[in-house]
């Protein structure tokens, strides 16, 4: 019977660390539909000029609010036009674009600042401990929604400094996790033997910790993402964010309110759109956080 | 009342209880009997994951979700257990039958007093008023030799060290002065120190009020102290059963005779000789377990230990065990330690 | 117990303070408040006029001070747009946006407790499993796309709930179920995994021997530890929503507090602005402090300590 050097060699030793992975994400269905949803709304965002059928700026006043295929439009729109008659379809592909590039970046950069804290604070505990969890709290203590408004209202809503505001505002949840789980992993023997052996502070925390804690930090950076493109969304809704014309969701949701009354979709499918952008984020989030800490399963 | 005064207190014949997993399933008890008399103190022994914890839970009716209890008998007092709701088994528990387990550090409601805690299986099977009640708790604490009970009402079990939970524990159980106390190896977390002062505390009320108790331990010094009849139990099986007095002085299976013979015992064990051990592991019980499930570990063991094991009586009384070999050896092996 | 309350009080207080100057250099630093004021037709010696009426040519440090030690007396200045001072204006438009916080939270506790209890106590069933399906949408669902969704179907298609006002308690209802959707998902999640990991605990085993029933043992003697951690949960998820009420206010077209901020975020009203960002975190600091008081009451071993 031929068989495949692999399951020899798991007969002999067990499943490999790698395999018991593999095997966890696989048997993960949460994990599997985030993951496969984003990657598609990835790769639409990325090839957005070849997908999108129109410009997501032309307007056309001839041809303004054409409804979806679906309730009786025709395939030169197969989602319809807006009020000044841009092809929706479009405006959605290039609306991934804008919502994945604010997500990620704003993400990167308050998962930077939040490492930095968190793990000093874990680290070097004392002083440092006690100074990042006062900024914490006050950083808590800000009406996130309010503050953003306010900043972006005075800078003027470019793309930049809504991804600027976001990234300096969602920090905290980085901080919290990074500071626990640097503070778990300090009192380990493999941290305390590097450190008995001369290393300097900065092998230790990117060699010894660092590796133990970046499953921690990946999932928290997936669930700040949905966040950071929840909080454009209702920022450009509310007027104060990404401006128009650019193809934003929430902008398109709030321009379809105005005429919500009579033309219900214009708010509906950029809605769904940001919704299974989000659920596909979330859901991608607490399917890593599963398979890398399957003990703290439910 | 209307039984018989020699009735024993709890009946248990053929007693099994299973664990349905995804294929097969895990047997751990398989068929055990035994009696208690009222006011007798049984002690089953043996070594963890032997399935005594199975057996106490099960009497109580508190076994986790998925375990099956199968028996042909299980009577507590002339009530078939197997029969009786849930109504019934709850109006049981506290009241008749109670329990003592092995943890008192997590026994005990972090959100409650000591006081009310104690109250609570009072108040709902004698539905006593709240005066009487806690005057039964100042007694019983008192009685488990808790100074200053009256005060120790109104502590919070975070309060208190482990020996005064275990206590407390026991002042719980005795609270609706029942029948049977089933205590769950109840001095294992608690410090060398103090295991023997709760031992001996809980043997003295037990006798002291009449109440029969079935004792679940792994240390044999604890059994020779308080024990009337012993139950050795292995993989899901009781093997020896008898008196303290028969079991210890003449064990004849040869777990029992394992066992006993790794405990030291002072100047008949060699300085620097080493200590007994049984070598070997317990066999898996998923699925169907046939023939003696010793004979792995066994230096009796012969090819007959893998068919039927049939129940022998050691000497006259009640000391019975089970064995392929009429005394516990095989044919041919000289008798004497 | 006090030492802990004084210590969490003095705090609270620091982390005020710091909000509120981080807040107050941030907009004055940012916008030109003198340009703002004067309007579209001023010169430049017209806004040089004002800045200096107004003394925005002073060191921020100071005009800060200034602002701050007035705020403690309850003076937090003029609105540029309604000439009005700030302090009755946020105190008119408050009690919208604290009922509909009550409300919401309510609602939240009302659905996603009872949720989490059923969920934890029949594990893998068809409620756990539709609950942890409506938490995992419900973290998803952008809040001002829900409110207008509601809009849409109960509304405009079904007719049965007005879209905007305050006139009667009818008008709170679509409010309050977007406000409080919110706080749902993580509110249930940890009152299932409290209930969950407490109906394992060996205390409740030994309610059970007593002979407790199982109402008893759920609701005496679990729920009651199980719910320590939501109480903190729903206090912080409180001070949150607060803050987030300015997207259903502006949805519902509610005129709280929130409604305020919005709007005067547009108008550059930077008086208005800094206060209620102030008063918003206030909230935050305060209901916090609540719950940490409140913990510790709820849990013996936190009140000993």
């Amino acid at each position: 019977m031929a068989r495949t050097a692999d399951a020899l060699l798991e007969e002999i030793h067990g499943p490999s660390p790698a395999q018991l992975l593999r095997r966890r994400v696989f048997g993960h269905q949460g994990l599997l539909i985030g993951g496969g949803v984003l990657a598609v709304l990835f790769v639409v965002a990325v090839l957005a000029p070849y997908l999108a059928p129109h410009d997501p700026y032309a307007q056309d006043l001839l041809a303004r609010m054409r409804p979806p295929v679906f309730l009786g439009g025709d395939w030169d729109h197969p989602l319809g036009t807006d009020h000044l008659g841009r092809d929706y379809l479009s405006r959605l592909i290039y609306g991934a674009q804008v919502s994945l590039l604010i997500g990620s970046v704003a993400a990167v950069i308050s998962g930077l600042i939040g490492t930095a804290m968190g793990v000093a604070a874990g680290y070097f505990g004392g002083r440092v401990d006690m100074a990042v969890t006062f900024l914490v709290n006050v950083r808590l203590a800000m009406p996130v929604v309010l503050v953003a408004l306010a900043v972006v209202a005075l800078f003027g809503g470019s793309l930049q400094v809504v991804i600027l505001v976001l990234g300096l505002l969602l920090w905290d949840r980085f901080a919290v996790v990074m500071r626990a789980s640097t503070r778990q992993v300090r009192s380990r023997e493999y941290v305390t033997a590097a450190r008995a052996i001369g290393c300097s502070t900065a092998r230790v925390v990117l060699s010894e910790i660092m590796p133990n804690i970046v499953n921690n930090l990946i999932v928290v950076a997936t669930l700040e993402m949905a966040h950071a493109i929840l909080l454009e969304a209702a920022l450009s809704f509310l007027g104060l964010g990404v401006q128009p014309p650019t193809p934003s969701w929430g902008l398109m949701i709030a321009e379809g309110k105005q005429m919500m009354l009579f033309e219900p979709w214009l708010v509906t499918i950029p809605g769904v759109a940001l919704f299974a952008l989000v659920l596909a984020i979330n859901l991608l989030g607490d399917g890593l956080r599963d398979v890398t800490a399957p003990e703290n399963r439910n | 009342m209307e039984t018989a005064v020699n009735d024993p207190i709890l009946k248990v014949r053929n007693l099994r209880l299973t664990i349905p997993l995804g294929a097969g399933s895990l047997n751990a008890v398989r068929g055990i009997d035994f009696d208690l008399q009222r006011g007798e103190t049984l002690c089953i022994v043996g070594e963890s994951g032997s399935g005594k914890s199975l057996t106490a839970l099960s009497i109580i009716d508190l076994l986790g979700r998925g375990i099956e209890r199968r028996a042909d008998r299980l009577e507590f007092d002339g009530i078939d257990l197997l029969k009786a709701g849930r109504s019934q088994m709850r109006s049981l528990r506290g009241d008749r039958m109670a329990m003592i387990f092995q943890e008192p550090m997590t026994s005990l409601n972090p959100a409650y007093t000591i006081g009310d805690q104690l109250v609570e299986a009072f108040r709902l099977h004698r539905k006593a008023d709240r005066a009487a009640a806690r005057a039964r708790a100042v007694e019983l604490l008192e009685k488990v030799g808790i100074t200053a009970a009256a005060s120790r009402l109104g502590q919070y079990p975070h309060q208190l060290s482990g020996g005064l939970r275990q206590r407390v524990m026991i002042a719980m159980a005795l609270m609706c002065e029942p029948e049977l106390i089933i205590a769950d190896e109840p001095t294992t977390a608690l410090d060398v120190t103090i295991q023997a002062q709760i031992l001996h505390l809980l043997a003295e009320l037990t006798r002291e009020m009449g109440v029969a108790m079935i004792l679940i331990t792994h240390d044999l010094g604890v059994v020779a102290r308080v024990a009337d009849k012993v139950a050795v139990m292995y993989a899901g099986e009781l093997v020896e059963t008898g008196t303290a007095k028969k079991v210890f002085e003449a064990p004849v299976h040869p777990y029992t005779r394992g066992l006993l013979g790794c405990i030291p015992v002072p100047g008949r064990t060699q300085r620097g000789a080493p200590l007994g051990a049984i070598p070997g592991i317990v066999p898996s019980l998923i699925s169907e377990v046939s023939g003696c499930a010793f004979r792995s570990r066994c230096a009796e063991a012969t090819e007959a230990c893998g068919a039927f094991i049939p129940h022998r009586v050691a000497s006259e009384g009640s000391h019975s065990f089970r064995c392929v070999h009429e005394s516990g050896r095989k044919a041919g092996a000289e008798a004497g330690t | 117990m006090l030492v802990f309350i004084l210590k969490r009080l003095g705090l609270a207080a620091l982390v005020a303070v710091t909000v509120s100057a981080i807040s107050f250099s941030l907009l004055f630093l940012a916008g030109d408040p003198a340009t703002a004021l004067a309007g579209e037709q001023a010169t430049d010696v017209d806004i040089e006029a004002i800045r200096r009426l107004y003394g925005f040519d002073r060191p921020v440090l100071v005009q800060y001070w200034d602002w701050l030690a007035k705020a403690l007396q309850g003076d937090f200045g003029e609105s540029y747009y309604f000439k009005l001072p700030v302090a009755d204006l946020v105190l008119q438009r408050l009690s919208i946006t604290m009922t509909l916080g009550v409300c919401g939270i309510s609602f939240a506790l009302l659905t996603a407790v009872p949720l989490g209890v059923i969920a934890a106590i029949r594990p893998n069933s068809l409620i756990d499993r539709l609950a942890l399906l409506l938490s995992v949408m419900g973290q998803a669902m952008p809040s001002f796309w829900f409110g207008l969704m509601l809009i849409v179907i109960f509304s405009i298609q079904l007719g049965w709930l007005p879209p905007s006002g305050t006139k009667t308690w009818v008008h709170f209802i679509m409010p309050t179920v977007v406000l409080g959707y919110y706080a749902m998902p993580a509110i249930m999640r940890l009152t299932r995994a409290g209930m969950l990991e407490v109906l394992a605990s060996d205390y409740i085993r030994t309610a059970r021997a007593k002979g407790a029933g199982e109402g008893r043992v759920l609701f005496k003697h679990a729920l009651r530890n199980a719910i320590i951690p939501v109480v903190s949960l729903a206090a912080v998820q409180m001070g949150f929503m607060l803050g987030g009420s300015i997207v259903v206010e502006s949805i519902f077209a509610l005129h709280g507090a929130g409604y305020l901020a919005w709007e005067s975020i547009g108008r550059n009203d930077l008086p208005t602005v800094q206060a209620l960002i102030l008063i918003f975190s206030m909230f935050y600091i305060v209901f916090t402090f609540l719950s940490d008081v409140v913990n510790a009451w709820l849990d013996p071993r936190m009140r000993a300590g």
